[in-house]
């Protein structure tokens, strides 16, 4: 308490005056944004452009990207991407793996982990990012101690900006959220990009439009 | 009495590893590229600099009030705060909270502030091992250095070195000096580190008072690893990290990795509003100066900087110099105008070890007025009497000349002459270390003055 005061107190001595008003935020035009969480009936579809660019910006950003059909597509083109993998752990029951996360008891236990698969609620065409929360991943390891990462996105929760996202997201709803853009990444020897660093040495986004009967009861975005 | 940093001397060190130095150079000199092109796709970047710059400025006149309200919010999501007046205070409520876990290990992302505190040195006295995960970071304490530079910490070192260096440390070929193989054989390194560190620490790019909860961006997810696995995470936030709303984050998640290393963002961007399931988040708000330079009207701006770099890898002097020569933790420009602010004996030179191009003030994504704060320290150094002998003697003839019309005009007609016929070592002497390493350009033939007279001089006022 004696640090808090002294510190609170040294700041009111020397806030810096005239004091300067908040400035608003440009008001983001409601036509731009995707309209929410999964694909619920009578939300228009986004451009092509928009979920086109969000695939060029991931890929810049070293992830890769599929259109896939449906989920019997998803779980056929995971089977054809990681034809060796041992431990797919999921935490969607759209694609099942070889273990649910609902029966991972310590975050410890995912360090063998080949391949995890997670739903995300939103993505950010600027940023090449998909939005991951705790209601997501359930274990919040499971998004970085796996080896390979695959997430699913429907194409039409694409926003186009980060201003977008942030306009959408509650962010008080979890105590863990996170932008994922690509995978694991370091240019920290000589400038050279190196992928998995110590998260995901890959990330997969497979675009499909989420099951409703799938769907999580919390999320974290507005609904 | 601390003994003053010598930042020439250091520079020279640096300048003498021709390929160190080149290298350096070329790929600083890439960041700021990448950062131009990467903001030319962003057509309201100059509005996004001064809404980000109003808004820094908005929460530093109104801190105590957006303090508070980050405490009570984050308190209320389960999270312990805790305030330190200064590094000393830091350190120890940190060592306090892991002597009552009883932790022995730690794994630690990226933090200027805990650099800055001197955290890992308190900790490790006081036998607490402490692992750096970020791999720059991790070179570094490798390397018994501090980091060189506020994003990429050992981008002066070739990756040779650091075949050398992870050759001696863990094992790894010291033939093989391919950097995706010595990312690997760290990763395999940091692995089970991860796993057995019973705490994490991470610092914190932005503090939004409106939630009560932090954001840290890296691009190797190893904050994230940290705070997901250990069941103890400690934050150190400096008080200047605050901003109000939740949607601020919009205009400063945009600008932190285009001006950085010129990408869309980070790789991972997370926000951390409480503990996870079973496990416990420590927040210690750290003051250190902060408050002081609050109350600098020269200054206070400085406190605006999210700790990108853009600076740094656009400053000819530390392009050249590299990030060591600075002898603190903050280097390049951003360097110059915070590290006199902790000691100005100690970092006197620090206002001399810049060009004053202000090319630093232009790329800054929050607009902090760098280089004229550089010329401001420059003046504060020169009212202690701090000021070297060497430049003294240079600037009082300068200012002699500058001060005299007829001298100046006079000196100027000479100049030219003299760099012609005068001998060398008028301009490449010791006393002048600027001469060390570059060549006066030829003269022209006449000054501008001359050549005003001659062509316009007739013509009266335009």
């Amino acid at each position: 308490m004696e640090a808090r005061d002294a510190i609170l107190s040294a700041i009111r001595r020397n806030l810096p005056r005239p004091a300067v008003p908040l400035p608003e935020l440009p008001a983001r035009d409601p036509k731009q944004t995707a309209s929410g969480v999964g694909s619920k009936a009578g939300l228009t579809k986004p451009s092509t452009g928009r979920v086109s660019d969000f695939q060029r910006q991931l890929q810049a950003m070293g992830g890769t990207s599929f259109e896939v059909a449906d989920l019997a597509a998803s779980r056929a083109k995971i089977a054809e991407l990681f034809p060796t993998a041992k431990v797919i752990c999921s935490a969607t029951r759209e694609v099942p793996g070889t273990r649910r996360i609902e029966d991972v008891r310590d975050p410890h236990d995912l360090n063998d982990v080949d391949v995890g698969i997670v739903r995300s609620s939103l993505g950010v065409m600027e940023a090449g990012a998909v939005w991951l929360t705790e209601a997501d991943l359930v274990v919040n390891a499971l998004g970085v101690l796996s080896q390979h990462l695959v997430v699913l996105l429907d194409p039409a929760a694409i926003v186009d900006t980060l201003h977008d996202a942030y306009e959408r997201i509650d962010l008080a709803a979890s105590t863990y959220g996170l932008f994922m853009a690509g995978p694991s990444a370091t240019a920290d020897i000589e400038g050279v990009i190196v992928h998995g660093a110590q998260g995901a040495r890959s990330l997969t986004v497979l675009l499909v439009a989420a099951d409703p009967t799938h769907l999580s009861p919390k999320n974290g975005t507005h609904e | 009495m601390s003994r003053h940093v010598d930042p020439e001397r250091r520079a020279a060190r640096f300048i003498a590893l021709e390929e160190h130095e080149s290298t350096h150079d070329r790929l600083v000199w890439g960041m700021r590229r990448n950062r131009d092109e990467e903001v030319a796709r962003v057509p309201e970047w100059e509005k996004l600099r001064e809404l980000a710059s109003q808004i820094k400025e908005h929460t530093l006149t109104h801190l105590d009030r957006y303090l508070e309200q980050f405490e009570g919010n984050a308190t209320r999501r389960g999270m312990h705060v805790h305030w330190a007046r200064d590094a000393e205070e830091h350190n120890s409520v940190v060592y306090q909270i892991l002597r009552a876990h009883q932790v022995r290990s730690l794994i630690k992302s990226k933090s200027m502030l805990q650099e800055e505190c001197g955290m890992t040195p308190y900790l490790k006295k006081r036998g607490i091992e402490v692992t750096e995960s970020d791999l720059g970071e991790r070179i570094q304490q490798l390397s018994d250095e501090p980091p060189s530079h506020i994003v990429v910490p050992a981008i002066h070192k070739l990756r040779s070195d650091v075949a050398t260096l992870f050759a001696r440390e863990i094992d790894s070929d010291p033939s093989n000096s391919d950097p995706h193989y010595l990312a690997e054989a760290m990763r395999g390194n940091a692995r089970p580190r991860f796993l057995a560190a019973q705490a994490a620490m991470t610092g914190a790019n932005f503090a939004v008072a409106e939630t009560g909860g932090f954001v840290v961006c890296t691009n190797e997810g190893n904050a994230d690893i940290g705070a997901s696995v250990p069941p103890l995470h400690i934050a150190s936030i400096g008080i200047e990290k605050l901003i109000p709303r939740a949607r601020d984050l919009g205009v400063f998640v945009r600008m932190l990795s285009r001006s950085a290393l010129g990408s869309a963002i980070t790789q991972y961007t997370s926000h951390f509003h409480g503990p996870r399931q079973g496990g416990e988040l420590h927040i210690v708000l750290v003051d250190n100066t902060r408050s002081d330079r609050l109350g600098s009207p020269d200054f206070w701006h400085g406190l605006k900087c999210i700790r990108c770099g853009a600076c740094m890898n656009t400053c000819p002097v530390y392009r050249r110099a590299g990030g060591l020569s600075y002898g603190g933790t903050y280097s390049g420009p951003i360097g110059v105008i915070l590290e006199p602010g902790f000691d100005i004996e100690r970092f006197r030179e620090l206002p001399f070890h810049s060009s004053l191009c202000g090319s630093c003030t232009e790329v800054c994504p929050v607009k902090i007025d760098i280089s004229d704060q550089i010329y401001k320290w420059r003046r504060v150094v020169a009212e202690k009497g701090l000021v070297k002998l060497t430049k003294k003697v240079g600037m009082s003839a300068l200012g002699t000349t500058l001060a005299h019309p007829s001298l100046f005009h006079s000196a100027e007609s000479l100049a030219e002459s003299a760099l012609e016929h005068a001998p060398r070592f008028l301009l490449y002497n010791p006393l002048n270390a600027w001469g060390r390493h570059r060549e006066l350009p030829a003269a022209p033939a006449r000054t501008f003055r001359q050549w005003y007279r001659e062509n316009r001089g007739n013509h009266g006022s335009a």
